[in-house]
């Protein structure tokens, strides 16, 4: 490999476009789709179809004042919205968007994404605490013992996949389910293995839900009950990168969910795959997470953790017990 | 993929791939001290939590550089990723008020000066030898990318004890928590 300094660079820039457009324009795809569910149009005066509404919002954070109220502890109040930012956007370095284009195949990827995942959450934690408010303490707490609880069925279905393919480099699992859809871990058609795999897909799904701290599982920010979770004392851009955080969260969850089980760039005929398959896929995973916010009402906290603990771990426990025994079998 | 192996260059310049790998790798030994620092000095445990996974963050570059990526990413995932957060967790548990710690006052005025004497004796002690060792030079590890068919491999062959230690040691965690459970609130 040519260790040429442009590489990195251009790829920095390429992740840091890719990852602004999409944190501003998500906001805008789900108020239009919010709007689209209740019946209203959502945003359409600022430009064509309300296109413009995403600057509009960016000037009106950037420009407001940066509140730090009293009784917050001022460092870690600062400093969390950051912290929020940051894995969201380093995940993408080992994204795979197609077969050319990734900034690093490493052999580790899957593991990478999961340990700055765990690092959002602290975002989370600290944000909520050092605000000093209940609500604010009280959600964050929620966050923590909801993130920790999903984490274990996800790694879990993502163990079953390692074991398939062998590898915890993303670009490998990906090139072990290129050539149609029945080469798809999710309809993986080889060893017994479709007999099950779409468990595991669901599995995966509604974790990443949780993980990403949407609804029917957004219940860090229920607002009848947390005022605004904890982010109810952050205003302007501390406000602003939450939020840009917890769409890239979506974002970095819809690229891992397409290459660990919807085959990466691969076209479902096996014709032209290539990075257009990929956001294909990504931005119809996106959709139906916000499908899923406008259609379902919020749980409750203890029915969210019964679900974990009850529901998904032994699901995924044993999809991990037939995954090795039929990889034992063929 | 092969990482990128990292040959030292005698007077690298600032701006070529092994200047900026130089930068990063100050970077996280910075890192490593000032979270440190920040753990031992703050007044605030949830500011001691804080810089103690800022310091796990940057010990995780140094294996990193170590050419232990595996490890590095266990560190993230299990040391910032599990136990900052839980440790972080039982203090907003215990003290939801931002309190601070109430100062040891009957502390001797000797502490300080000892303590920093004693870590000079390390520092140096480690340092002298540190310098006086004749170091031999390995090739790259075998594993330096991180396969996980590799890390498999010695688990279950020449580093199965340890292996087994683990499950014990979570074996022992599960029966504790049982033990704290059945106890219930009373």
């Amino acid at each position: 490999m040519e260790t040429s300094i442009w590489r990195p660079i251009l790829y920095l820039v390429g992740i840091m476009a890719f990852a602004g457009l999409n944190a501003a324009y998500l906001g805008w795809c789900e108020r239009k789709g919010a709007g689209r569910i209740q019946r209203r149009p959502g945003p359409k005066e600022v430009g064509f179809a309300g296109l413009l509404q995403p600057l509009a919002d960016g000037i009106k954070l950037m420009t407001k004042q940066l509140m730090v109220p009293q009784g917050v502890d001022g460092i870690i109040f600062r400093v969390a919205p950051v912290i929020a930012m940051i894995p969201a956007i380093t995940s993408m370095v080992v994204i795979p968007f197609s077969g050319n284009i990734q900034a690093r195949a490493m052999e580790l990827s899957v593991l990478l994404i999961f340990a700055l995942a765990s690092l959002g959450m602290m975002a989370v934690l600290l944000g909520g605490w050092a605000s000093g408010n209940k609500y604010a303490i009280i959600s964050s707490a929620r966050a923590v013992s909801q993130n920790l609880a999903y984490e274990i069925p996800m790694l879990l279905t993502v163990i079953s996949i390692v074991m398939i393919s062998g590898s915890m480099n993303l670009r490998d699992i990906a090139i072990d389910q290129q050539g149609g859809f029945w080469h798809w871990n999710i309809f993986r058609f080889e060893n017994g293995h479709f007999l099950y795999m779409w468990i595991g897909f669901i599995i995966f799904f509604i974790c990443s839900l949780a993980e990403t701290n949407r609804a029917p599982f957004d219940m860090a920010e229920a607002e009848s009950e947390l005022v605004a979770g904890y982010m109810t004392e952050y205003g302007s851009m501390g406000f602003g990168l939450f939020m840009m955080g917890e769409y890239l969260n979506i974002v970095v969850g819809a690229c891992l969910t397409a290459t660990l089980f919807l085959g990466g760039w691969d076209c479902p005929f096996g014709l032209t795959p290539g990075v257009w398959w990929f956001l294909l896929k990504i931005y119809v995973l996106i959709f139906t997470v916000i499908w899923v916010r406008w259609t379902y009402p919020r749980t409750q906290i203890y029915r969210l953790l019964n679900l974990s603990w009850k529901i998904l771990i032994p699901f995924s426990l044993v999809n991990v017990l037939v995954t090795a025994a039929l990889i034992k079998v063929f | 993929m092969q990482p990128l192996v990292f040959s030292p260059t005698p007077n690298p310049t600032l701006f070529s791939v092994e200047g900026i790998v130089g930068i990063i790798f100050l970077l996280t030994v910075a890192l490593v001290i000032f979270g440190a620092l920040v753990a031992v000095n703050s007044h605030r445990l949830v500011r001691a939590v804080s810089g103690l996974a800022i310091c796990f963050t940057g010990l995780a570059g140094v294996y990193y550089f170590l050419l232990s990526p595996f490890l590095a990413m266990m560190q993230l995932l299990i040391y910032v990723g599990a136990v900052s957060i839980l440790i972080a967790f039982g203090i907003m548990m215990s003290t939801p008020e931002q309190q601070d710690l109430p100062g040891n006052k009957h502390i001797s005025k000797l502490a300080g000066p000892l303590g920093c004497s004693v870590g000079a004796l390390f520092f140096a002690g480690f340092s002298v030898l540190g310098l006086n060792t004749q170091w031999q030079v390995f090739p790259r590890p075998e594993n330096a990318s991180g396969d996980i068919e590799a890390v498999g491999k010695v688990l279950l062959t020449t580093h199965s004890m340890v292996f087994e230690l683990i499950s014990i040691v979570l074996l022992l965690a599960i029966i504790g928590a049982l033990v704290l459970a059945r106890r219930g609130r009373n």
